[in-house]
């Protein structure tokens, strides 16, 4: 028997405001109830709310996976939706693709993928145009690195 | 924590087993067993919400009696602003506290005037340089419900609460300070005693929240001391003249927004109702709410108005209190006076984790979701537990059986009830006819 690992996945529908931030507070209360210390529990939440929001502002769907492993909790979440064309230039503080009337709804900032990278311990995203984004963000349980 | 004081009773023989306070709990700490409510003492925050939803009047708040007053040589009643909007405003402010002194206080002290205090040292924390180190927003520290329901189920934003003292732990301290000059009385002669709308606040004495002890006596019940009022009003005899009087900064805390009114924020939000301000707090802790300045949380609809032990409606009383308002100065404080006592953090009190290990918990957790996914996810209640999800939890903590879910225990019936159906229809083959003759015949042969 190796070390336990909880997982879970959740489905994300793009477009589908009404259920924004489902996904990303189930997220927290398992890991609340999995007894993960309160800040990185905060962390976790925000970034996986902020990679729900995107799934939901930019693509058609996709997937928000978590794992819990003893000493960190990973997330990944991988959507069909347009890419990236440029991640560096997307992963600058207020650089935002989001149309209009999502920021009308206070959304589409420019702040999330760098405030994902803020709240995580290791953070991944491939991007191809045409394709999708995966991202993978991990959160050690002993606080930051 | 064992026997961890709550104002929040129940009296057993009212309570019918009825599934109304489980499901209205918002930390959902009461269960139905042997067909009466139960609270889980560490997971109650004193909110009251149980006692506003009980249609048997199950649920009581325990304060302190009148006769409590006897074990001290002089007592000082801290009347809440709210007790003033009890009374329409023909009754006067002097004539309610004259009221007070004639069954059995010795003086009577404004919680206003703290509040007055207080709403000004939150203006001066919120200009001064050592708020750019505090989290943003601000959080109120004035309900003690609220407060609770950050121990236990957001103890990630204690941090934000304002590090000042409510205004009651401030009047209860110069309550007696003036007591003691004014009498000799060594300062554990004397009584101080809140007259609380909620209780959340009797739980305070016992169990003070940001303060390292509370400097109240005790509390007494609003609706206790407002029938006592009345019977006093009709024969009273002399004038008791508050030297300080109250101020509609201070007095306006009794109602939402009265606090950031009083203290002059502009950038803010107002919250009442216990469960719009866990549903609020979800928000904060999401990171959604950092532009506001502050966030002003009453766990009662209507704020302290709205309390539990609170006599008059709660939109009869806001009026009454509006029209009181009108009448008074802005303040009647005019010197700045040194806040204390000091604060200290606020501990959390989390009661989420399935397990104190993680691999425990996690393996409860899985546990949980397949006990979940048998359950009919009717969220009726039946059970003695909240919802189906909160029945999970139960089964994998060992407090509760799947069989405990009627319909879980139906299926259980219908399935025993077939196969005994099908067993019955089987015999042995000494007793089986058919067959057996066919089998005697040939040994026969």
């Amino acid at each position: 028997m190796g070390e336990p690992v909880l997982s879970v996945v959740f489905e994300l529908i793009g477009g589908d405001f009404s259920l924004a931030g489902d996904a990303s507070s189930r997220v927290k209360r398992i890991l609340q109830q999995a007894g993960i210390p309160a800040p990185v529990v905060r962390r976790a939440a925000i970034a996986a709310y902020e990679a729900e929001m995107n799934v939901i502002i930019h693509a058609d769907g996709g997937t928000m996976r978590l794992e819990i492993h003893p000493d960190e909790t990973r997330l990944t979440v991988a959507d069909q939706g347009p890419g990236i064309a440029d991640v560096g230039q997307a992963m600058q503080e207020g650089y935002s693709t989001a149309p209009d009337y999502v920021r009308e709804m206070g959304f589409g900032a420019g702040m999330g993928l760098p405030n994902m990278r803020k709240c995580a311990d290791r953070f991944d995203i491939v991007s191809a145009v045409g394709e999708g984004t995966r991202i993978e963000m991990v959160f050690r349980h002993n606080g930051p690195a | 924590m064992q026997g961890f004081f709550h104002s929040v009773r129940l009296n057993e023989a009212r309570c019918k087993g009825c599934v109304n306070c489980i499901k209205h709990c918002p930390t959902e700490a009461i269960r139905i067993r042997n067909g009466k409510a139960e609270i889980t003492e560490e997971r109650c925050i004193d909110c009251g919400e149980c006692i506003r939803q009980c249609v048997n009047h199950a649920k009581t708040a325990v304060t302190d009696k009148m006769a409590n007053l006897d074990r001290y040589r002089y007592n000082v009643a801290l009347p809440a602003p709210s007790l003033y909007a009890q009374f329409p405003v023909k009754v006067q402010e002097t004539e309610i506290e004259t009221a007070l002194i004639s069954i059995g206080f010795d003086d009577v002290f404004e919680v206003a005037w703290a509040a007055e205090l207080v709403s000004a040292a939150i203006t001066e924390f919120l200009n001064s340089p050592i708020r750019q180190t505090h989290k943003k927003p601000l959080l109120s520290s004035a309900c003690p419900a609220v407060v609770r329901l950050l121990q236990v189920r957001f103890p990630e934003l204690l941090d934000n609460i304002v590090p000042l003292p409510p205004p009651v732990e401030v009047a209860a301290i110069q309550a007696r300070r003036d007591a003691a000059t004014k009498t000799g009385f060594k300062p554990e002669e004397i009584g101080v005693w809140f007259i609380t709308p909620c209780p959340a606040k009797a739980t305070t004495v016992r169990h003070p929240l940001g303060v390292k002890e509370s400097a109240l006596s005790g509390t007494i019940s609003m609706a206790r001391v407002y029938g006592e009022i009345r019977r006093a009003m009709r024969h009273l005899q002399h004038r008791h003249d508050n030297p300080k009087g109250l101020g509609r900064s201070g007095v306006g805390w009794a109602a939402p927004g009265g606090e950031t009114e009083a203290a002059h924020i502009e950038n803010v939000l107002v919250v009442h109702g216990i469960h719009a301000v866990a549903e609020l707090l979800e928000q904060m802790a999401m990171n959604k709410l950092n532009d506001l300045d502050y966030i002003e949380c009453l766990a009662c609809e209507g704020g302290c108005l709205g309390g539990p032990l609170t006599v008059e409606n709660r939109f009869v009383a806001e009026k009454n209190l509006k029209n009181r308002m009108r009448n008074m100065p802005e303040k009647i404080e005019q010197e700045k006076v040194e806040l204390s006592p000091e604060v200290q953090p606020v501990e959390p009190r989390s009661m989420l984790a399935m397990d104190n290990d993680i691999a425990a918990a996690m393996r409860k957790i899985e546990a949980m979701d397949l006990v979940l996914m048998r359950l009919p996810g009717l969220d009726c209640g039946s059970c003695g537990s909240p919802s189906c999800k909160a029945l999970a939890e139960d089964i994998v903590q060992g407090r509760a059986n799947e069989t405990d879910c009627v319909f879980r225990l139906r299926e259980r019936v219908k399935t025993l009830a077939e196969e005994m159906v099908d067993l019955a229809q089987r015999l042995p083959p000494s007793l089986n006819r058919t067959t057996g003759n066919d089998l005697e015949d040939d040994d026969e042969t």
